[in-house]
């Protein structure tokens, strides 16, 4: 089990989190602007890589706070957590499927 | 002694001065505490144990640990206390205690399943899916019934375990696994280094190997004599917590580990409440890795009799449990540790011959030794065969020369001792997913790169010698603990080394010989050579083909043997072969204690509402939604089911129903920003709703399809009451705090759940107004002033109410919000009050059967997940305005507005006493041939008594347009013919709600 370590509540189990995906896809301002394509990319394309990963994490059951964290998808280690909002202080691998 | 003829006279740590006995298969046998099941039953001469199982064969034991693969027993403490599989060599001697042996039949001593054995060519490596091909309709009913039959390890107990099993959670900074010397001088250093430490170990006593290598020495005194001492140090230590009797069973991320310690099994009167056993999940700073190593067999024809066990472990017995495992042992090794076990036997009084597979020249030092002690040494000796049936009876050895066999030569004994090299326990290493590394100087897989802060120490490392042990393990402690520090130790040497063999050289023709590779699967050589044959190359794909390292025991006597027999015959190295992957768990779990206490009333937690009791009392059955109880009906003397709903549906419409509609998901949405927010998240406007008014809200996901319902109640400009359905109110709030937190936090709304704060009581019906209307204070209920999709914030008696007037039946109707300890008796008020008026209490049945009569869609059941706002009809739901809320973009996305989507629609059966099967397909022809195109589903369907018929709603490709037509719906008893229709079967203007 993660050993997840919560901005604002510190290091808790796994079980307390939900994972919401891959993180910094913001909504778009004018999705009535894009077409089928663009809006089918911001939809379903996520980045899976084998690496450093930026995902959203909620602390479901305890301060029910989504924040971010940058986590080793081979070595399930976590890199940083950070709140909503803000950057991760190094980039993740992006986009690769 | 005469009751226990190969208990030693003297030695062990057994203590003499405490006899116990117990049974096995009903025989009554003496021992000592201190004792296992398997040491008594060799103190008998009870060597025959149990039989294998694919062959039958005649088994004894193997090993003296947690390894042991044949000598699994079932243990019987009682009704509900049957535990099978018990390795004997873990079942601690308890006074009383009764085993028995396993998988044969009619007895362990005649088991007519030994024909397998006769008939072994049947049965080579993937003989199941070779023989069993056809007819294919006999697999399920008859080859595996029988083959799973036969084939079984132990007995599942029939009633249910009445004991208790506990869950403990821990941190500590440092876990040592395993408390032979490495452990031991790890958690010295550790404890020294002020931490907090675990040491655990799967033994009933500490000390590991310590335990029986009785001439070792360390710092110049004997090594048991630094082991109490150790112990008591650590004892002592408050920052220590040691724990024996517990496996760590599973190594997971970020240093958590599973353990399962063994608690109340040993103890003659177990504490009332105690639990049995204790599932531990530690989460630890840093882990310490000292468990130690297994030893291997030697891979000979009939290498599997009984009385045929590891070197090491005839040591343990002997020197451990003051047993002889025979009075004539021969050794057969092809390293140095065998001499240790061989010395020991000797000084023991016993008959011994070594017989080395290595040249005279490597083993010159230990074998001039052993001799000089009275024993004759054989080098560069094959072991062929062996002899005897339930017991080996002799060795058949042979020199043996590049390519040639010499005479063979039978060696009398009555027990063998087997070494064919150490393999170190990596696999708590493995599964915390470090990376292992062949090391050919020990021919075996070690410990390399660790993925989490884990570090592995002595045997377990491929570390063999006992100073160099204590060492490493101290410098692993103290490493673990942050610090540098390496401490020396002396102590006697070890006789280390081994060279790797395959199966032992032999002139007979290997298709006919049974050299076991695996003991407990029963895999042999020739298995693994055929399914290489066969082209299984992958080590992966020859251990599911042959199931070699699959038991229980997960090869920890066979893996090792196993690769090198794959590398030998692929002509590869090891390290290209690779090894299999190391899963949880090391050694068997008991359900009951990875369940613990989950189970009855704390399986899963149970919601009930205030009302709930009174609807028990009434005679309510129920039924579970989400983790709500709800009334389902309230059946009268007398009534089924049909019956009960039939009346609860019709009093609804012809004079008032009381309904509970607590467990409605319910959120309030409250700030400056809440109706922007709602504006955003619903599909329909909110801007303009006036304070008091409700609406009916449909809700997204970004991918266009429905996520759930609710009314919604606008309470002051700055406060939304909204429900949602029962089974999704944490999805919805959810998702609004996704959206609210993630994407819109400029907002100014705050969400609260408050599904348990309000309780809801839905009185529907022509009378409702009347029932209710002597109960509220505060509000002007007629119809003008107090219309449909309305809300009043007011009194019920003494209590704060939030009246809505809302309808989910399609009649006049209202529910009444009160704080949830006004529930009961708000409800109670009602109901008393509407007696004069005939007001009848109805469950969720009746109240599916309401609402479809209407044709109002229950999300979850109209819609699955794929189903858009046109889709059921609810396209008017869609504020065309809007430029934007969450799915709106979806909805044109080019699938949700191509043709052809299913759309809701209602069905009637021509024959209207036939109700249809909610899930029952919609075909267009039923003489279509199969498969036949399916046109959509029944998604609802019930008997309506209001409507005196049976009413079903269904999607159906196109239904819109098929309104009228005739399709099929498949039946139990074959198609039945159904009409299209509109999805309304009762007041189709909707004119009763405003009643």
């Amino acid at each position: 089990m993660l050993l997840i370590d919560c901005p604002y509540c510190g290091p808790r189990p796994e079980i307390e989190f939900r994972c919401g995906g891959e993180a910094h896809i913001a909504r778009p301002a004018d999705p009535a602007a894009m077409d089928d394509a663009a809006w089918a990319e911001f939809l379903f394309m996520r980045a899976n890589p084998k690496g450093v990963h930026a995902e959203r994490w909620i602390h479901q059951h305890g301060c029910q706070r989504w924040f971010n964290a940058l986590r080793d998808t081979l070595s399930d280690a976590f890199i940083e957590t950070y709140e909503m909002g803000t950057r991760p202080s190094r980039a993740a691998e992006g986009k690769s499927t | 002694m005469t009751s226990q003829p190969y208990r030693l006279p003297q030695g062990g740590r057994i203590d003499r001065a405490s006899p116990l006995s117990v049974s096995f298969n009903g025989r009554r046998l003496s021992g000592f505490a201190g004792d296992t099941m398997a040491s008594i039953l060799l103190a008998h001469g009870q060597v025959l144990v149990g039989r294998s199982f694919k062959y039958h064969r005649p088994r004894g034991l193997l090993s003296h640990g947690s390894d042991e693969p044949n000598a699994l027993l079932s243990v019987d403490r009682g009704p509900g206390r049957i535990d099978p599989n018990n390795r004997a060599t873990m079942i601690e001697a308890l006074d009383g205690l009764a085993a028995h042996s396993q998988n044969h039949w009619p007895s362990l001593d005649f088991d007519l399943g030994v024909v397998n054995d006769a008939l072994s060519s049947l049965f080579a490596a993937g003989f199941y899916y070779k023989t069993f091909m056809w007819p294919r309709a006999f697999w399920d009913r008859l080859y595996e019934p029988a083959i799973r039959a036969a084939a079984g390890l132990g007995v599942a107990p029939a009633a249910a375990d009445p004991d208790r099993y506990g869950h403990r959670h821990a941190h500590c900074d440092v876990l040592i696994v395993g408390a032979g010397p490495a452990g031991l001088s790890a958690a010295l250093a550790a404890a020294t280094a002020d931490k907090s430490v675990f040491l655990v170990d799967e033994g009933v006593e500490m000390g590991g190997a310590l335990l029986h290598d009785v001439s070792a020495t360390i710092d110049g005194g004997p090594a048991a004599a630094w082991l109490a001492e150790t112990l008591t140090h650590l004892r002592a230590r408050d920052n220590v917590v040691l724990l024996p009797r517990t496996t760590a069973f599973g190594s997971y991320n970020h240093n958590h580990v599973g353990l399962v310690e063994r608690v109340a099994d040993h103890l003659a009167q177990a504490p009332e409440g105690l639990a049995r056993e204790r599932v531990w999940q530690v989460r630890a700073g840093e882990v310490v890795l000292a468990t130690g190593a297994h030893e291997r067999p030697l891979v000979f024809a009939d290498n599997d009799r009984p009385g045929i066990m590891l070197a090491d472990s005839v040591r343990s017995f002997i020197n451990r449990y003051a047993v002889a495992p025979g009075r004539r042992i021969v050794f057969a090794t092809n390293g140095a540790s065998a001499y240790a076990a061989a010395a020991d036997a000797k000084a023991a009084g016993l008959d011994v011959t070594l017989v080395d597979i290595r040249d005279e020249a490597t083993c010159v030092k230990e074998a001039a030794e052993l001799r000089l002690a009275g024993c004759e040494v054989l080098t560069r000796h094959s072991v062929v065969g062996s002899k005897g049936r339930k017991r080996v009876s002799g060795l058949i050895v042979a020199r043996f020369g590049d390519a040639k066999i010499g005479a063979r030569r039978i060696l009398d004994c009555d027990c063998v001792g087997l070494s064919g090299g150490w393999t170190p326990a990596v696999h708590l290493f493995s599964q915390s997913r470090g990376k292992l590394r062949f090391e050919p100087s020990i021919d075996a897989f070690v410990p390399d790169r660790a993925a989490q802060a884990v570090r592995a120490a002595g045997a377990a490392r491929g570390t063999y010698d006992l100073a160099a042990c204590l060492a490493e393990g101290f410098a692993a402690g103290a490493a673990a603990a942050g610090r540098v520090s390496d401490r020396g130790f002396s102590a006697s040497a070890t006789l280390t080394g081994f060279e790797p063999a395959g199966p032992l050289p032999t002139d007979d023709d290997p298709k006919r010989l049974k050299a076991f590779v695996d003991f407990q699967n029963d895999v042999t050589a020739k298995d693994i050579k055929l399914a290489l044959r066969e082209g299984f190359e992958s080590v992966e794909h020859v251990k599911r083909y042959t199931t070699t390292g699959m038991a229980t025991d997960q090869g920890k006597t066979s893996n090792m043997n196993a690769l090198g027999l794959i590398a030998r015959t692929m002509e590869k190295p090891i390290p290209e072969v690779g090894t299999t992957t190391f899963r949880p768990p090391y050694a068997p779990v008991t359900f009951g204690a990875l369940v613990g206490p989950a189970r009855d009333v704390l399986f899963d937690p149970v919601r009930k509402t205030p009302i709930h009791d009174w609807a028990a009392e009434h005679g309510a059955t129920f039924e579970n939604v989400a983790l709500w109880r709800r009334a389902w009906y309230f059946p009268k003397a007398g009534e089924d089911e049909r019956a009960a709903v039939a009346r609860e549906c019709k009093a609804a419409r012809d004079a008032v129903g009381l309904f509970d509609a607590t467990t409605l998901g319910k959120i309030e949405v409250v700030g400056r920003d809440a109706a922007e927010f709602m504006n955003r998240i619903y599909t329909n406007a909110w801007l303009k709703l006036e304070p008091g008014r409700c609406r009916y809200g449909l809700m997204l996901k970004e991918d266009g399809y429905i996520l759930d319902d609710g009314v919604v109640a606008r309470l002051a400009a700055d406060r939304f009451h909204v429900t949602t359905t029962t089974g999704g109110a944490a999805r919805v709030l959810n998702h609004m705090e996704d959206y609210l937190q993630t994407e819109w936090p400029q907002l100014e709304v705050f969400l609260t759940s408050i599904t348990e704060q309000w309780a809801v009581i839905a009185v529907q019906g022509p009378k409702a107004r009347d029932v209710i209307r002597p109960l509220i204070e505060g509000v002007d209920l007629d119809k003008e002033a107090f219309p449909h999709m309305a809300v009043r914030l007011c009194r019920f008696l003494d209590a704060p109410c939030r009246l809505f007037r809302v309808s989910f039946t399609g009649e006049l109707g209202y529910e009444i919000n009160v704080p949830a300890d006004f529930g009961r008796s708000a409800w109670e008020a009602v109901y008393a009050q509407g007696q004069a008026f005939g007001i009848t209490p109805y469950g969720t049945q009746a109240m599916h059967v309401l609402r479809a009569e209407r044709g109002f869609i229950i999300v979850g059941q109209e819609t699955d997940g794929t189903m858009t706002p046109d889709d059921v009809g609810l396209a008017g739901m869609i504020a065309k305005a809007k430029p934007d809320f969450v799915g709106k973009r979806s909805l044109a996305r080019p699938d949700l507005v191509a043709p052809g989507r299913k759309q809701l629609v209602g069905l009637l059966t021509d024959d209207p006493r036939l109700t249809l099967d909610e899930g029952a397909q919609v075909v267009a022809d039923p003489a279509t041939p199969i498969p036949a195109p399916m046109l959509g589903h029944v998604t609802s369907s019930y008997w309506s008594a209001n409507c005196d018929r049976s009413i079903a709603l269904a999607v159906v490709a196109d239904g819109r347009n098929l309104v009228g037509r005739k399709l099929h719906a498949t039946t139990p008893a074959g198609f039945a013919p159904v009409t299209v229709s509109a999805p309304v079967f009762f007041d189709p203007k909707g004119e009763r709600v405003h009643g």
